[in-house]
């Protein structure tokens, strides 16, 4: 139905264009006056008259409607029965009813659900009916409205173009309003769990093992014992160990040979070999971080193993070695590629004194080049720390599932990003605490990452101004 | 020490520096080689399969048809049964374990591609032909020399029976490699030999196309307002430091972005191509909007004052002259971002986009796969037959990233104006 309504409207304001663009040529003729602006901004003003209100009545009426519907059945749900049922039951009962009006109930229906499904139908016709009104009502009612003022040669250029600036902010507020829906959605649910286990025993617990959580069932209020138990199954302690360890491991591997590649990009390296190495650099940061996670379970780990036993050390198929090392090894051209630029953007002159000094080229880029770069190679090193934190598919797939406090790198650790994969790939009951705590560890990685960015933003643009 | 001494310590210590450059490039080259390499040589034999001639004979008794068949009569052929009579005649085998271990050795899926070649071919009816019918994974990895066959029996996945028909077969010339048409046509299977990435690959390309169509255009307009028409204000800066942050936020967050907003508050279907474009599309947009303002900004102000000095208003100076120079750069800027979305996995795993989904999707609201995300879920099962999927899976992927990012720079070098 909606779909139907989209497309009169778009016919309708389409025709509209036409027909404003025709008239005001016609008018202006016979009335003699020069319009205010070219015909096809006065297609445009009557095109979006007709459009725009009618599309924003549509876009709300349907965010609206199941909720008014549900609230309508509901209510009527409440009136009927004797003893109040509690909200969870009501909202059953209401997905039953919807289902069973849609024809894809399974089991048999009994009476109320069937009278239900009834009610259901007559009020969604209702709605219907009402917004298929009133959407005609409007569009033509607006048509009507701006073709009078076109009548009357009003400055269509202005309103067409007021409303293309609207357009233009409300698409900029897109990204605010994500950031928004991020904040709120893991906010949401955070709050839900920590309602149930302290945020102190969250952020300092020692001990991770969400699944006892399915041992309590969350509606009935938990005996002290039951209690004291959830809260230390919630300790993420393990988790922000095992992701700084991997982080670590990362950066062993990526910071000296992605600096290194930096600097002899910059400073050694002919255009030609400038020319095609940094490309193949970069083609480490375009494939996929499963490509990643399905080389480090299949080819490192094994060979991590393999070496490990013949040496005689027990290497656990998962370890936090090879995770690491491959995340080291996709963190390679971000620290090459930014430090290749800050190093670049160290004025000439600066390397020019320490040569008139006599100093030889590594001796200058030692003392005089990096030192002046020094803030952005920090700012692109956090950044590279950020991403290894939030990286997920390499540890998902090549680090193990166990949270375990361990330093030892052939031992197999968990980061967070494994943890919300594992919680919420499959079915969720959003009821859990179990399921709550995969948003609030995505709350944590969100403000740890925020606030590695955001110092690394500042180093690497203060660090620009300086130059610039 | 004396001077000599010291320049020579000094220029060995340059060479090192240099050298520790060199090995440094050297070594993230050698990493490229070797995933690239590996990637290859896994993932090259899954295009091809192991096929097993079969000599049909599609005789009216043989099929049980009258002497003018209706369609109702094909419909009604027994074709499992005729298939088995087929492949049991290929070998002689004797017990029922015998003939139980011969029909493994064919694809699971053999009744229906018999059906399907019989029905396609109705004019064959009453000829003897000769028909390739896929072989099972364990047979096909056997040909293709992934099995080595000298250890003992309980340890190997063909039992000696079966080699001894695998040894006759190809002493009759009976087996070949064909084309696999099943890795692309067919959705996932539990079977290796007929699994396929044809699910994944529109799933894939559903996401895509929603993505673009809901990022490029938002991105691009706000790229417009930022760099043409925002005030220097509290509220401007305010947007800019959130899409700059958004650039920067792991991808798993947006995938419970999709969980928590689109999934439980919108209700909207689960597992879908369609959650999983405005999942991407959400992630691609600051991804978007940061190289459109590079190219617009690279606009010179000439253009804009030009536009303005014959009488253009600010917003057709800008829809007129500045944002179809600026067009190379978005769109490449854009396409590299889609590249981005496309290899993205975690955020579809939350929002659902691994299930086992057999059916090929038809539209973005049925639920699918993706390939990055197949990746994922062949991965995790063991069969030597999906590890050499999954190879040929990140093939296919590694292919359209490559071609899109080379249309990028090809659009980019081509298209793109140079200001002096």
């Amino acid at each position: 139905m909606n779909i139907l309504i989209l497309a009169f409207i778009a016919l309708f304001s389409f025709s509209c264009f036409f027909l404003g663009k025709s008239q005001i040529k016609k008018i202006a003729y016979s009335q003699k006056f020069k319009p205010k602006a070219l015909p096809h901004f006065y297609g445009f003003y009557l095109s979006l008259w007709c459009a725009l209100p009618a599309l924003l009545i549509v876009l709300l009426w349907s965010i609206f409607e199941p909720f008014i519907v549900k609230y309508l059945i509901i209510s009527g749900l409440e009136k009927i029965s004797i003893n109040s049922i509690d909200p969870d039951q009501l909202n059953l009962i209401y997905q039953k009813i919807k289902a069973s009006y849609f024809g894809n109930f399974t089991g048999i229906a009994s009476e109320q659900i069937k009278k239900g499904a009834e009610q259901y139908g007559h009020f969604l016709s209702i709605a219907q009916g009402a917004k298929v009104v009133l959407v005609l009502t409007l569009v033509i009612g607006f048509a009507l409205v701006a073709y009078k003022k076109i009548q009357n040669n009003t400055h269509a250029r202005e309103g067409v173009e007021f409303i293309f600036k609207i357009v233009l902010i409300s698409c900029s507020v897109v990204a605010v309003l994500t950031t928004a829906g991020i904040i709120f959605s893991l906010l949401l649910e955070s709050i839900k769990f920590f309602s149930q286990i302290n945020f102190f025993d969250f952020l300092f617990g020692l001990g991770w093992s969400p699944q006892k959580a399915f041992v309590s069932d969350t509606s009935v209020a938990l005996s002290a014992k039951e209690a004291k138990e959830l809260s230390k199954a919630f300790g993420a302690v393990p988790l922000f160990a095992g992701t700084g360890f991997i982080a670590f491991i990362a950066m062993c591997v990526s910071v000296p040979i992605g600096l290194f590649s930096g600097i002899y990009l910059a400073e050694y390296a002919t255009p030609s070999v400038r020319k095609f190495g940094k490309p193949i650099i970069e083609i480490l940061a375009g494939i996929p971080t499963v490509v990643y996670g399905f080389f480090a379970a299949l080819t490192v780990g094994p060979f991590i193993k393999t070496i490990g036993e013949s040496l005689g050390l027990a290497v656990s198929s998962e370890s936090a070695l090879a995770a690491g090392l491959v995340m080291g090894v996709m963190i390679i051209p971000f620290i090459s590629s930014l430090s290749d630029d800050v190093i670049n953007a160290v004025p000439q002159s600066l390397r020019e004194g320490s040569y008139a000094l006599g100093a030889t080229k590594s001796e200058t880029i030692k003392k005089v080049v990096l030192p002046a770069a020094l803030p952005g190679i920090i700012g692109s090193i956090l950044l590279a720390v950020s991403r290894a934190i939030g990286e997920t598919m390499i540890v998902v797939m090549a680090a193990g599932l166990a949270a375990k406090l361990t330093i030892n790198p052939l031992d197999s650790t968990t980061t967070i990003t494994t943890q919300i994969v594992m919680i919420l790939v499959g079915d969720q009951e959003f009821t859990s605490a179990k399921t709550q705590a995969a948003f609030a560890l995505g709350l944590t990685l969100f403000v740890m990452t925020l606030i590695l960015n955001f110092i690394a933003l500042r180093a690497v643009n203060k660090y620009r101004e300086k130059y610039d | 020490m004396t001077k000599e001494q010291r320049l020579k310590k000094r220029y060995s210590a340059e060479k090192r520096f240099k050298a520790y450059g060199i090995i440094s490039v050297c070594a993230a080259l050698l990493f490229v080689g070797i995933l690239v390499f590996k990637v290859f040589s896994e993932g090259s034999g899954a295009f091809v399969k192991t096929a097993i001639q079969l000599e049909l004979d599609l005789s009216k008794e043989k099929l049980n048809l009258p002497e003018k068949p209706t369609k109702e009569d094909f419909e009604n052929i027994d074709f499992y049964d005729f298939a088995q009579q087929h492949i049991l005649k290929i070998y002689p085998a004797i017990t029922t374990k015998e003939k139980k271990e011969l029909l493994t050795l064919f694809s699971s899926d053999f009744e229906y591609e018999v059906k399907d070649f019989i029905l396609s071919n109705k004019n064959l009816i009453g000829q003897k032909v000769f028909f390739k019918i896929t072989a099972a994974s364990d047979l096909d990895q056997m040909h293709k020399g992934n099995y080595t066959r000298d250890i003992p029996e309980e340890r190997r996945k063909v039992s000696n029976f079966q080699l001894k028909i695998y040894d006759f077969l190809l002493k009759e010339n009976k087996i070949s490699k064909i084309f696999n048409n099943y890795l692309f046509s067919n959705g996932d299977s539990r079977n290796p030999e007929i699994a396929g990435i044809g699910g994944a690959m529109l799933g894939s390309f559903f996401s895509i196309i929603v993505c673009l169509i809901i990022s490029f255009p938002i991105a691009l307009l706000a790229a417009v307002y930022l760099e043409e028409f925002a005030p220097k204000n509290a509220f401007t800066d305010f947007i800019e430091i959130n899409i700059n942050n958004l650039a920067a936020v792991p991808s798993i967050v947006f995938g419970l972005l999709g969980l928590g907003i689109l999934l439980n508050v919108f209700e909207l279907p689960r597992s879908t191509s369609l959650v999983g474009g405005i999942t991407l599309a959400l992630m691609t947009l600051p991804r978007i909007i940061i190289p459109c303002r590079a190219s617009l900004k690279a606009v010179p102000p000439s253009i804009r004052e030009g536009a303005l000095a014959v009488g253009a208003s600010k917003v057709q100076s800008v829809m007129h002259h500045v944002v179809p120079l600026a067009m190379p750069g978005t769109l490449s800027g854009t396409i590299i971002g889609l590249a981005q979305a496309l290899g993205e996995t975690a955020p579809l795993l939350l929002i659902g986009m691994v299930a086992f989904v057999v059916q090929v999707p038809g539209t973005p609201m049925d639920p699918s796969s993706s390939l990055p995300v197949q990746v994922y879920l062949w991965s995790e099962s063991a069969e030597r037959g999906f590890v050499e999927k999954t190879s040929a899976t990140i093939m296919m992927l590694l292919g359209f990233l490559i071609a899109m990012n080379s249309i990028a720079v090809y659009a980019r070098q081509k298209f793109e104006k140079k200001w002096i």
